[in-house]
């Protein structure tokens, strides 16, 4: 009997749990599944925000409302150019952190921080401030560089805990075997932070892809692809915008799970020194 | 200090002319902002030679090290390689190569990659640099394993990967940083023997640098003992073990017995000491110079230390008590005290096991004249 009811509290217990992590499953995929349920509506009127019925309408014509295209094109180069040159600043300055102690070094690890931490209605408004005060006019341009801004700090944080164990000895191996400091940078440590790199590069990428409240302030008469979803709640919210989120996120999908085994491999190449996981 | 004296006449006992040598230190010296890591390194090494640098950590064995390799400049002083001063050049333009202390090899390279790394650096072509990968992979006896990745060695095999990497570029010397001190014992001593067949295979000169100083006496052809930055003495094992030149060289090489005594009179060929308060004691003077009533001491090892119940004439002997008798196997540790209160260690063999070896019971203890050393206090 004792027996019996100890088994039933353990199962209770499991159930309870069990069902807690589906509460927080649901809490947390709802929204996603929502957004990809109504990529399939076939909406009474211009705004898809009610249930009709089904229809692939929207997937068989994706790139409808050229306004849409020209705002994703936008928002794809944006975080396409800003990546790109953050990735590029950022691992230099996690480089220079990591690697040496200079005069500084321990107030520029902590003003990395800040933009991070300073709230983005702050920096977009400072940023725009700043920009009308050297009469620079807003646009394309100024999205790039309010874009770099935030991401370089993320980047070089993110690459910064990633290179933390890294064996330095390992670039003096390759000094010592004839390399010049170059060779070295190429052969042996690019390679090796190289995954650090590209998880930093993608966190930017999704940062600047999903940005608006920083966008909005500098982005004179240019519409991102958030702008314009933020705008067509006003004038139509077609499925179209729905189905480009939903291509946005299976693509994220595809690059996480590929990059998730391409640093397992490359972990597993070093024993003893496991990189921090991001 | 008498030391850079020292350092001269051992060197030269040894028959390594610095005008002969591979790597010539010239007076190195060696500073950190205020920290004197390495004092003053004035010697020369031989081709072919195995030299090991010996000493605790922090006596500057590695810093020396490191600049023959170019990872560090010296403060003063030049160093040669080749009759080359390189002291300025930088560890990529050198023809010396490092094993290092935890292997360093890169991680997301083959075996055969690894080993190519140095060739390829050279700009040396394909063929060449094959021809030596696979050279060298037989010689360190891995070219099954030219297709692995370092990962999937044993520690043992990534310590030879290690090896063959270092000695791809032909360098004129080969410097290991303590390359054994990851592997545990048994494999340690078992790659004791290969690195001396490889030494002897390959005739590269070899820079070894280990706090072990068993492994010191194993391997070198000669040693240089260093404490607190100083080279305290060079010699073959033999020497540094026999006729340690400081007590600091003395204790840190094996087990040495330090008896304070006073210089009575002494001349080149040996001296006579005073141990406390008996008789005089002659003992071979060695490179210390010393003027009669200086403060010294009798360095005795422990194996040469006989016991007996009563004086034996033909010895040098002095009183002592014993304190505590271990069996050790192949010796009996005696720990005896002498008359005036410093401890002797006695190892004694079973061709002289006294019977009712008990605590308290007064003993002589003696060794043959030439079996002592006299050394600065």
């Amino acid at each position: 009997m004792a027996g019996r009811g100890r088994t039933f509290g353990r199962r209770l217990g499991s159930w309870l749990v069990d069902g807690y992590a589906a509460l927080v499953l649901a809490y947390l995929l709802l929204p996603i599944l929502v957004i990809v349920l109504y990529s399939f509506n076939k909406p009474a009127g211009r705004f898809n925000f009610v249930w009709k019925s089904f229809s692939l309408d929207a997937w068989r014509d994706p790139l409808r409302y050229d306004a849409l295209v020209e705002a994703m094109k936008l928002s794809l180069a944006v975080a396409g150019i800003s990546t790109l040159v953050a990735a590029l600043f950022g691992t230099l300055i996690a480089l220079a952190l990591t690697r040496y102690r200079f005069r500084g070094s321990a107030p520029v690890g902590l003003l990395l921080v800040l933009p991070l931490t300073t709230p983005e209605v702050v920096l977009g408004s400072s940023l725009l401030t700043l920009f009308l005060d050297l009469n620079v006019r807003t646009g394309f341009t100024t999205i790039v560089i309010a874009h770099i801004m935030f991401s370089v700090s993320y980047v070089a944080l993110t690459v910064r805990a990633r290179i933390r164990g890294f064996d330095w000895t390992l670039e003096e191996a390759a000094m010592d075997l004839g390399a010049t400091p170059l060779r070295v940078f190429g052969k042996v440590t690019l390679p090796l932070i190289l995954p650090g790199i590209v998880a930093a590069g993608m966190l930017s990428f999704a940062l600047s892809l999903d940005d608006f409240i920083i966008t909005l302030f500098n982005a004179g008469s240019s519409v991102t692809y958030p702008l314009y979803v933020y705008g067509a709640r006003r004038a139509a919210f077609p499925p179209q915008i729905n189905v480009i989120a939903t291509a946005i996120l299976l693509l994220s999908l595809f690059a996480l799970t590929a990059t998730h085994l391409w640093q397992n491999r490359t972990l597993r190449q070093q024993p003893g020194r496991p990189l921090p996981p991001v | 200090m008498t030391i850079p004296d020292t350092t001269e006449s051992e060197s030269r006992r040894t028959g390594a002319d610095p005008a002969d040598g591979v790597i010539v230190l010239e007076r190195v010296v060696k500073r950190f902002g205020e920290y004197l890591a390495v004092a003053h390194a004035d010697f020369a090494i031989g081709r072919g030679e195995f030299f090991s640098l010996l000493g605790p950590s922090g006596c500057g064995k590695t810093t020396t090290l490191r600049m023959i390799a170019g990872f560090e400049q010296p403060t003063e002083g030049r160093i040669l390689l080749e009759g080359r001063d390189v002291s300025r050049v930088p560890p990529y333009r050198r023809n010396v190569n490092t094993v290092f202390q935890h292997y360093a090899l890169f991680p997301h390279m083959s075996v055969y990659d690894n080993v190519a790394f140095g060739p390829r650096s050279q700009k040396l072509d394909a063929t060449e640099t094959d021809r030596r990968v696979r050279e060298l992979l037989d010689v360190v006896r891995l070219a099954a394993f030219a297709r692995r990745k370092p990962s999937e060695l044993s520690g043992g095999q990534q310590q030879r990967v290690a090896l063959a990497r270092a000695l791809a570029n032909y360098p004129s010397a080969l410097l290991l940083d303590e390359p054994l001190g990851a592997l545990d014992l048994k494999l340690r001593q078992a790659m004791q023997g290969e690195l001396k067949r490889i030494q002897r295979e390959v005739g590269v000169t070899f820079i070894y640098v280990t706090h072990d100083q068993e492994e010191a006496l194993t391997m070198s052809g000669r040693i240089a003992v260093m404490n607190e930055g100083r080279v305290e003495q060079i010699g073959t094992p033999e020497e540094v073990y026999h006729s340690p030149t400081s007590v600091f060289v003395a204790t840190f090489i094996g087990v040495a017995n330090l008896i304070p005594a006073v210089v009575e009179q002494a001349n080149g060929a040996g001296a006579s000491v005073r141990v406390a308060g008996s008789l005089p004691v002659a003992v071979p003077a060695g490179t210390w110079r010393l003027g009669a009533g200086a403060k010294a001491s009798v360095m005795v090892r422990p194996e040469r230390l006989r016991l007996s119940a009563a004086p034996p004439g033909d010895c040098v002997s002095i009183p002592v008590t014993l304190e505590q008798a271990v069996f050790q196997g192949p010796v009996v540790r005696c720990l005896l005290r002498a008359a005036e209160g410093s401890e002797i260690v006695a190892h004694v063999g079973p061709e002289q096991i006294l019977p009712g070896l008990s605590p308290g019971l007064a003993l002589w203890v003696s060794w043959e004249p030439e079996a002592a050393r006299l050394l600065p206090p």
